[in-house]
């Protein structure tokens, strides 16, 4: 039953319908259709109820700016809401659910809620529900909130395409001016991009264009030629929604209903702004009735889809620009019968408009259209900065005049005439812009009567009236940025789009001030909604945050480890399928009792080269690196300027000028920023030089009594003898034709060997190390075991027992920040105040009693006098196969003396330890130094 | 988003550069006696000019740091120079 629905005219394939649902109930609709023009074709009335009131909502406009008509929409099993009928093109079996309505729009049980108006005023859960706690009501209303529901399906395959692009001149809009500009700019020379949102481009061309002697099909035919042949690119369906620094440009391109949108970042280098303009409505009582339309949006309904919007409608208007589309629809056949805006003008019906009443006289009709004036487009001008003027010729805010970066044209700049707008387009376009045409455009202001009789609406569908409006200027709510926030004016789906200016209107009046000085709401990106998988694309897991991977993975994966990632890397946490804990045990025993093999790979490897190499290193580090003789290595921290501990770790003379600094495995790139920063920044780059070569060598340690027992079978040139090779000392080999590099230093705390290869032998070397250790009955181990015997040691991990505030005198470091001569960084923040506090929280270990198990990582000591307040945390804890239970600490110095007892709290429950030195293993280093 | 120039690679997004310092701050000899306000003053003022600034950054893909003046209210980038010739 197609009632409205004309027999020619309008983009729609007539020979293509199509079927599609609508609350419950099928319809048909053609090819080039959207939901509200195919529903309103169907003679459909009511497609939502309103956010508060539950008000029946009609379709108010044929685009972006419509406030009613949103919907939930499910085909092929997928389901989205808040979608807009009338953006979204039908397709065939398409099922679309009003909201805020059940069961349907047209038969709401929530109706009733309308005859409690009077008490759900502006401010009404401001007011009501402060007492006793606003947090009790609050479920109950965030349940009844809401426009459509999210459906809990995952979308599957919706992912946006990320598409990075750059253009000499970007044209938003491709109406008549936009078009003409992005011709006049391709035919120069330019590259240009033209984006418009809709379906087929011309804009209001075919609403407008038939007055001023142009055939809209040809003509715009023709311009996209010119621009294509010119090598302009088009993009349709696209929506530029947001300007940002440096001419970046936000475009998001529909893919289809249930399709990720695609995502643009365009550079422009000029944005040409062709977005039009909005047709206001007009502030009257009972003016949310459906029926109700926009007169422009009649008029596109007519021009585009070939739907008459009402067959005897009424029109009030209050501007020149409404004649052409007003005799486009009685050139189709409509009988309209003009009225003019007076006092107490009424609308009438319960459902749908039955037309107006004025005092007692009533003027039957099908539909009441309205056209409140234009109101230049101009949220993307106002996202890059663009300042507006008042124009009181106009009655709206314009763009104040152009920028080399962005310039307005055509109805977006206030240029309504046709002719007007292509002559002012086409002088933007060739890069020559002409000044603001005056105008024929005429209107004049309706003026808001505030204390009205009836209800008269302002924004349709967050239910503000001009009452609200009036609640909150006699409250003082007149800032329009307050006004907004306390009414919820703007801030429904479209964000006021239609009902900013009305607003606006009604504050200026109410406080009998010109527009201009109550001012407008900050526009932000986006212009429309886009759903967040926009930014999101295919940077998702591992290529949102890519995990770095061993070179020796795939050896690892034959024995069966359990992967882990630490600090960025995926490294083995244990090896085989069996019980984790009991696993990581066995490894921390054996490899005290005999040896582990362990990878290292991930130690940092940078290396600093050069005459001013030593200086350098010197200055970098807490440490005296000075002393440090060629073959030997030292351990220390850098510190920030701070004084707080960054880094610790290694640092390996290789030679006279050039070191290797071993860093901690997740802070690689942080330490060669900070070397790279100081090395150009305050030194002389040319006599220092900072290279990362972490990845460029894979390291194998091997841990424990029967370390050097293990390496002796390989086949190197590098003596392994005590003497020959002591703690902390590093020398270079070759194993066979592969260079070697072994550094014999300890994180564990027993004999131990960190051999490097380049990262291309790392399988030969893991395959002769862990064959030679089979030999010995030693297995590889992973990072688990590793951290318990460190742990049993004392060592610290940097960011886990340390934290913004601990200076190496905390962890016991105290000789170089009482003796060391040269300058370093953070030295002096290590003599304030606050560095020589009393009370500063120190490196401690802590035992528990005989028979009790570990503590919990992150519980806090506490004192509970005189009050009840944290002394510190624990920071490492682990039960260990060697010593028993074992946890590191930082706790305030005044209550860490070993053998003093402190409470420590974790989950209610209070437990009773013992502080102890760090160390719990080995306390002399005899088997640091075997 | 922005776009900076690197004097050694050109223009490119801002994700790919990082913030070391504004222009122009010396560290001061520690070897000497230093007051804690004259420290405190270097490790935590900073000038944050209104308009024209000068600014140490590093572009972290080639791991240059140079010399970016730009504007900070119109977002405005006046130039980039490298340290060297910057005399920094």
């Amino acid at each position: 039953m197609t009632t409205r629905r004309l027999n020619s005219g309008g983009l729609i394939d007539r020979s293509k319908p199509i079927s599609f649902w609508f609350d419950g109930k099928t319809y048909e609709g053609f090819e080039g259709d959207t939901l509200a023009s195919a529903l309103l074709a169907n003679g459909v009335s009511i497609v939502g109820r309103s956010f508060k009131y539950h008000r029946p909502r009609g379709v108010w406009s044929a685009w972006v700016d419509e406030p009613n008509a949103i919907m939930n929409i499910r085909l092929n099993g997928k389901e989205q809401p808040n979608c807009l009928a009338t953006t979204t093109y039908i397709e065939e079996g398409m099922a679309a659910r009003s909201v805020n309505a059940f069961p349907t729009a047209k038969y709401d049980i929530k109706g009733g809620l309308d005859l409690f108006h009077r008490f759900l005023g502006a401010g009404f859960y401001y007011k009501t529900f402060i007492w006793p706690d606003w947090h009790l009501f609050e479920p109950a209303i965030r349940k009844m909130a809401g426009l459509g529901a999210v459906d809990r399906e995952v979308l599957e395959d919706f992912q946006s395409a990320q598409n990075h692009a750059k253009c000499d001149v970007l044209v938003v809009g491709g109406g008549a001016a936009g078009l003409t500009a992005a011709r006049a700019a391709a035919e120069a020379g330019k590259d240009v991009v033209l984006v418009d949102d809709q379906r087929v481009l011309g804009g209001s061309l075919y609403r407008c264009g038939a007055t001023a002697d142009i055939d809209p099909d040809e003509w715009v035919a023709a311009q996209k030629t010119a621009i294509e042949n010119a090598g302009g690119r088009i993009l349709t369906h696209t929506t530029a929604y947001g300007v940002y620094d440096h001419g970046l440009v936000a475009l998001v391109q529909s893919q289809g209903f249930g399709r990720a949108p695609a995502l643009w970042r365009m550079r422009a280098g000029q944005v040409i702004m062709a977005t039009g303009a909005l047709d206001r409505p007009i502030t009257f009582a009972k003016n949310d009735l459906p029926g109700t339309m926009s007169l422009n949006a009649a008029g596109e309904y007519l021009a585009r889809y070939g739907v008459m919007a009402a067959n005897k409608p009424l029109v009030m208007r209050n501007n020149s620009h409404a004649s052409a589309t007003i005799e486009n629809l009685r050139a189709a056949g409509s009988k309209v019968e003009e009225i003019d805006h007076v006092d107490g003008i009424t609308n009438q019906g319960r459902k749908h408009t039955t037309g107006l009443r004025i005092g007692k006289d009533q003027i039957d009709a099908d539909g009441v259209l309205v056209s409140g004036g234009l109101t230049p487009l101009v949220h993307l001008w106002r996202h890059a900065g663009g300042k507006l003027d008042w124009c009181e010729t106009r009655q709206a805010f314009v763009p104040k005049p152009a920028t080399d970066a962005m310039i307005a044209i055509g109805a977006a700049n206030g240029t309504y005439d046709l002719a007007q707008a292509i002559e002012e387009a086409e002088a933007a376009g060739k890069g020559t812009p002409i000044d603001r045409p005056s105008t024929t455009y005429t209107t004049t202001l309706i003026d808001t009567k505030p204390h009205s009789k009836g209800r008269q609406w302002i924004d349709f569908q967050h239910d503000v009236t001009l009452k609200d409006i009036e609640v909150a200027a006699r409250e003082n709510y007149v800032s329009v940025e307050h006004l907004k926030r306390y009414t919820t004016l703007g801030m429904a789906f479209d964000q006021g789009k239609t009902s900013n200016m009305a607003g606006l209107t009604a504050m200026a009046a109410l406080r009998g001030k010109p527009i201009p000085q109550v001012g407008t709401t900050t526009f932000r990106p986006p212009f429309v909604p886009v759903p967040l998988e926009i930014y999101h694309g295919a940077k998702t897991k591992q290529l949102w945050s890519p995990v770095k991977r061993l070179p020796l993975e795939d050896k690892h994966r034959d024995l069966d480890a359990a992967f882990c990632e630490y600090g960025g890397w995926l490294r083995p946490g244990w090896y085989g399928s069996g019980d984790r804990d009991a696993t990581i045990q066995k490894e921390a025993k054996a490899a005290r009792d005999t040896a582990g093999i362990f990878d290292g790979s991930t130690l940092g490897k940078i290396e600093v080269m050069g005459p001013d190499a030593e200086a350098f290193l010197n200055f970098v580090y807490y440490n005296t690196i000075k002393s440090l003789k060629p073959g030997g290595i030292r351990y220390g921290f850098m510190l920030t300027e701070g004084g707080i501990v960054y880094d610790d770790g290694v640092v390996t003379r290789v030679d006279q000028n050039r070191f290797i600094v071993s860093c901690s495995s997740s802070h690689v790139d942080g330490v060669r920023t900070h070397l790279e920063a100081w090395r150009q920044d305050g030194n002389d780059p040319d006599r220092i030089f900072v290279h990362d070569q972490t990845t460029a060598w894979a390291t194998v340690t091997v841990t424990g009594p029967k370390a050097r027992d293990v390496l002796s079978s390989l086949d190197t040139t590098i003596d392994l003898a005590p003497d020959a090779f002591p703690h902390m000392t590093f020398r270079e080999g070759t194993m066979g034709a592969i260079p070697l590099r072994i550094a014999r230093v300890s994180f564990s705390g027993d004999l131990s060997y960190e051999v490097s290869v380049p990262t291309g032998h790392a399988e030969t070397l893991w395959n002769a190390i862990t064959a030679a250790g089979k030999e010995q009955g030693v297995s590889p181990i992973g990072l688990e075991a590793m951290s318990i015997l460190r742990a049993e040691k004392g060592f610290i991990i940097i960011g886990k027992d340390t934290d913004g505030e601990t200076m190496p005198h905390d962890l016991g470091f105290t000789i170089p920040r009482a003796k060391k001569k040269a300058a370093f960084i953070g030295d002096r923040s290590l003599h304030t105040e606050k560095a020589n506090a009393d009370d500063r929280k120190v490196l401690v270990g802590l035992s528990v009693p005989d028979g009790e198990p570990p503590l919990a990582t992150g519980a806090h000591a506490f004192t509970e006098t005189p009050t009840r307040r944290s002394l510190g945390y624990v920071t490492s804890s682990y039960q260990s196969p060697n010593v028993g239970p074992i946890a590191l600490a930082i706790i305030e110095a005044p209550h860490a003396k070993v053998g003093d007892t402190i409470k420590i709290w974790h989950k209610e429950e209070v437990r009773e330890v013992t502080i102890c030195d760090p160390c719990r293993f080995d306390s002399e280093g005899g088997r640091l130094h075997a | 988003m922005q776009i900076f120039t690197c004097p050694f690679c050109g223009p490119r997004d801002e994700r790919e550069f990082h913030f070391i310092a504004e222009a122009g701050k010396t560290r001061p000899d520690t070897l000497n006696q230093i007051s804690d306000e004259d420290w405190a003053a270097y490790l935590h003022s900073h000038r944050n000019e209104k308009g024209h600034v000068r600014e140490i950054w590093m572009h972290t893909t080639c791991g240059e740091l140079f010399l970016l003046e730009r504007d900070s209210v119109t977002m405005e980038v006046l130039g980039s120079t490298a340290l060297r010739e910057a005399g920094q």
